[in-house]
């Protein structure tokens, strides 16, 4: 009788515990995609590892940023979605917000609260930029130059791109529209908070185009993001565009005779989006991730790992030195008072309409 | 003439076709697993792919109702389409916004019209907020019959009252299938949104009798065209409006005509500005840069190839690991080293510096041009050259060389006349691989080509990939498939395919 009661009871325990488990609303495994190299360990060490340890969910990586939207569309296509969490740039959520592939976020409801105790939504700020968008570092777009090759009076301003006079040489620029034309005009003549606004007529896009014209010849034209380290170190180039975590660490870990350029660095976010459409486990599973991964201290931590700034206002005084360097990395930060002198906004908004367009043009251009 | 008959008394004709037929059927079963694969994982995916070069019809499915009514707009008079295509667009907003269809419409037509993309959202998010709230508000007003969710459903069922309300009818029937789709509730319990009263309201006001009485002269209209140009004066662009117009059928050739760089105009075709054309340049580019790799690819492999068919075994077989080693290395490390070799200051220059053949200042350019795509892809279909040229002079016995010399021929003549016409199908096969293969080509083009020196492929990836126009990829893929396609037909009627050969 005992037996019998004792089996009944752990039976009924086993089935509640396997019940619990069950609408335990989320799964023990999940797929988070990002963008490889440097950028992923610095997340693996920051975020998944921590987490992993906290709730023995097994996290498996996903190297396909670069290709996020065009694989979560014909996933979703396909009906079959094996992503969970995705690392994209900021004009990738608004796309794949505008075709419906994220999911949309309610920052307050389902994001930490700052440690200063501002609101979510507070703390990010303008940096949430699309609904379906939980923004985690800001990066930046910035000139490095090889400190050997450009003489006694090395650039102080972004304009130096077009300058070669002064500065002969190829440079390096991304193949693609947005950046440069913004970096034409300004070095045109134009005012900062108009260089939308030209460039959106018909006369603006010449102009920029005119500009870009100058240094047509002397261009190298780059398309991933370690190319202009590559040209730098070679000395291939005397300067060139790039991300500043990239320069980072050509200059301080590599030892390269390179500096910062940051004048009118172009600032651009990353961050986390959730696809639509997942099943309600791997959802819950996926926002409670995110909740852990965008908190306060997490955003801090990474930059102990490399030298973008974390997007929360609240993390920018918990920012301390590289885990093997062993450097202070606040002054590293494009968001540093002394490196943000002079910044530009990137449009996301603006960009999402005239990309298509400016893009055919710009193609059309550098065919010619 | 009596018919031939066979044992049991058939025709033989009939019977020998029995046989055969049978043998035929056992021949495709034996085939018919692969035949099956290839069909479900190759021919079906490219079809469905290539399929969405003419296929559109995501305009008039998330803007039914504005498709119909614009039938009636003149698209060349220049003017803003009437009040009943704003109202008709008022309806299929507030559902595809539910939907959450209207930003995908907007990224759609943004391709042919820049600015619609943040058009669409900005309705989107303030399509929900209109002063449409009035209509609504006077009929619940007027009676609690119009704001119970049961009445609602019950007059919707009645089919003389659908009659004569049909905008309403329409609009209700929308936003019944909407709660249950998107929401997952159940119509009969939900008060319906304000865009069914005002459709309400427009069947009221052209003279339709409500359900229930209901005084509406108290009741300011509210223009729905100008709530919508509130929002953004594009409302009144005539452009808009026209976009939707021309790309509002299921079908379109728009893509077609965009990836030979002309658009869809009011009267049909007609050119893209100076400043837009690339495609026709890139695909003349991408014909011609693949026939110079193809040539070079000639020269180069065939004396190569003629080297290891008639070398000593021992030394032809070290030759042939040399061919295969780069063919076994990664397609990128050897573009990676294509780069190290040939930037300006990388190997070659500095040797040719060092010797003294070209100035420290005046370094040659060879890369991230064609120059650098032609090397680096000459390099890397090499061996795809070579291999069937092997095979093919691996077979020319060497005694006829020598019967020709013994009969009074030069070497010259002896190689031209005798030696080389048995060696073309083995160059007909290199040049086969190697052109299909370096036309499709796109990895290597990206890398090492700059702006000149890449190839159509590279475009067809950038629209997959990120701007996710995947219709003209698919129209640029249909062409490039259909080129590939008439070329191969021309060199069958010049050289014959019987006359390739990949060995033996």
């Amino acid at each position: 009788m005992k037996t019998t009661m004792k089996l009944m009871a752990t039976s009924c325990l086993t089935l509640t515990a396997s019940m619990a488990f069950a609408d335990g609303h989320m799964v023990n495994e999940m797929t988070i995609v990002s963008w490889g190299g440097a950028y992923s360990n610095s997340q693996q060490k920051a975020y998944h590892d921590p987490y992993m340890e906290n709730t023995g969910v097994n996290i498996i990586n996903d190297e396909s940023s670069a290709e996020a939207v065009a694989k979560l569309r014909a996933m979703n296509e396909a009906g079959n979605v094996t992503w969970d969490v995705v690392d994209v740039v900021a004009s990738d959520a608004i796309r794949l917000c505008d075709e419906g592939l994220a999911m949309e976020i309610d920052h307050d409801e389902m994001l930490a609260a700052g440690d200063d105790g501002s609101t979510a939504s507070e703390d990010f700020g303008d940096l949430l930029v699309s609904d379906c968008f939980i923004p985690q570092i800001v990066y930046s777009t910035t000139v490095g130059y090889r400190t050997d090759l450009v003489g006694d009076t090395p650039p102080t301003d972004i304009c130096a791109i077009f300058d070669t006079d002064a500065y002969p040489g190829k440079r390096s620029l991304e193949k693609r529209p947005i950046n440069n034309m913004e970096w034409a005009l300004l070095c045109d003549g134009v005012a900062k908070d108009e260089v939308y606004d030209v460039l959106e007529t018909e006369e603006g896009q010449t102009q920029a185009f005119a500009k870009l014209d100058t240094i047509k010849d002397d261009v190298i034209w780059w398309t991933a993001g370690a190319d202009t380290p590559q040209l730098l170190a070679d000395g291939e180039v005397v300067m060139g565009s790039t991300y500043n975590g990239r320069l980072f660490s050509l200059i301080e870990e590599q030892d390269q005779p390179v500096a910062m350029l940051w004048d009118a660095q172009v600032f651009d976010l990353d961050g986390w989006i959730i696809p639509a459409g997942l099943p309600e486990e791997r959802k819950a599973r996926a926002l409670d991730y995110v909740k852990f991964a965008t908190d306060t201290q997490r955003l801090a931590d990474q930059s102990k790992y490399i030298a973008y700034g974390p997007a929360r206002a609240s993390s920018a005084p918990l920012v301390g030195q590289h885990a093997d360097l062993g450097i202070e990395m606040a002054p590293h930060m494009p968001t540093d008072p002394e490196n943000a002198k002079n910044t530009f906004l990137y449009n996301y908004e603006w960009w999402a309409d005239y990309r298509d367009d400016l893009d055919a043009k710009f193609q059309a251009w550098l065919s010619k | 003439m009596t018919e031939v008959l066979a044992a049991d008394g058939r025709p033989l004709k009939a019977s020998l076709n029995r046989a055969l037929r049978r043998q035929k059927l056992r021949a495709l079963a034996l085939i018919a697993p692969l035949l099956i694969f290839i069909l479900v994982s190759f021919v079906m995916p490219i079809a469905d792919m290539l399929f969405r070069s003419v296929e559109n019809d995501i305009v008039s499915d998330t803007l039914p109702r504005t498709v119909e009514a614009l039938d009636a707009w003149d698209s060349a008079s220049g003017e803003t389409p009437d009040e009943a295509v704003f109202q008709a667009l008022y309806t299929d907003m507030a559902l595809a916004t539910e939907y959450k269809s209207h930003t995908r419409l907007g990224s759609r037509l943004n391709y042919e019209l820049t600015g619609v993309s943040s058009l669409f959202r900005k309705t989107g998010r303030r399509v929900k907020r209109f002063d449409t709230d009035v209509y609504a508000d006077a009929f619940r007003d007027a009676s609690p019959a119009y704001a119970d969710a049961a009445q609602w459903a019950e007059w919707m069922d009645d089919d003389a009252l659908r009659d004569a309300l049909p905008r309403t009818a329409d609009a209700y029937d929308g936003w019944a299938k909407m709660i249950v789709e998107v929401d997952n509730d159940v119509p009969a319990e939900e008060e319906p949104w304000d865009f069914v009263y005002t459709a309400l309201y427009n069947d009221v006001m052209t003279g339709a009798e409500p359900p229930v009485a209901v005084d509406l002269s108290g009741v300011e209209p509210v223009s729905l065209r100008e709530q919508f140009v509130e929002i953004d004066k594009d409302w009144l662009d005539p452009n808009v409006w026209q976009t939707i117009k021309i790309y509002s059928p299921k079908y379109t050739n728009g893509y077609f005509l965009n990836s030979v760089d002309l658009q869809k105009g009011p009267d049909g075709a007609e050119a893209r500005p100076e400043s837009e054309r690339i495609y026709v340049v890139l695909f003349i580019r991408t014909m011609i840069m693949s026939l110079s790799i193809m040539g070079m690819c000639v020269l180069l492999g065939y004396p190569i190839a003629w080297l290891l068919a008639n070398l000593p075994d021992r030394t032809s077989n070290l030759l042939m690991i040399l061919v295969l080693l780069p063919f076994w290395t990664s397609l990128l490390v050897r573009t990676s080293a294509w780069k190290v070799l040939l930037q300006q200051q990388g190997v070659i220059n500095d040797t040719l510096v060092w010797i003294g053949l070209v100035a420290d200042g005046d370094r040659l350019q060879l890369i991230n041009n064609q120059t650098g795509t032609i090397i680096a892809m000459t390099h890397i279909l090499l061996p795809f050259m070579i291999l069937p040229l092997y095979s093919v002079m691996k077979t020319i016995p060497p005694s006829y060389l020598r019967a020709a010399k013994s009969l009074g021929a030069t070497d010259w003549t002896a190689f031209w006349r005798v030696y080389f016409p048995q060696s073309v199908p083995g160059i007909g096969a290199g040049c086969i691989l190697v052109f299909i293969l370096s036309i499709g080509y796109y990895i290597t083009p990206e890398l090492v080509g700059g702006t000149k020196g890449v190839f159509i492929s590279n475009r067809i990836a950038y629209h997959i990939s990120f701007s996710l126009n995947w219709g003209l990829a698919a129209a640029l893929g249909s062409i490039l498939l259909a080129v590939v396609l008439i070329l191969y037909w021309v060199y069958d009627r010049i050289v014959g395919i019987d006359n390739v050969k990949l060995g033996g």
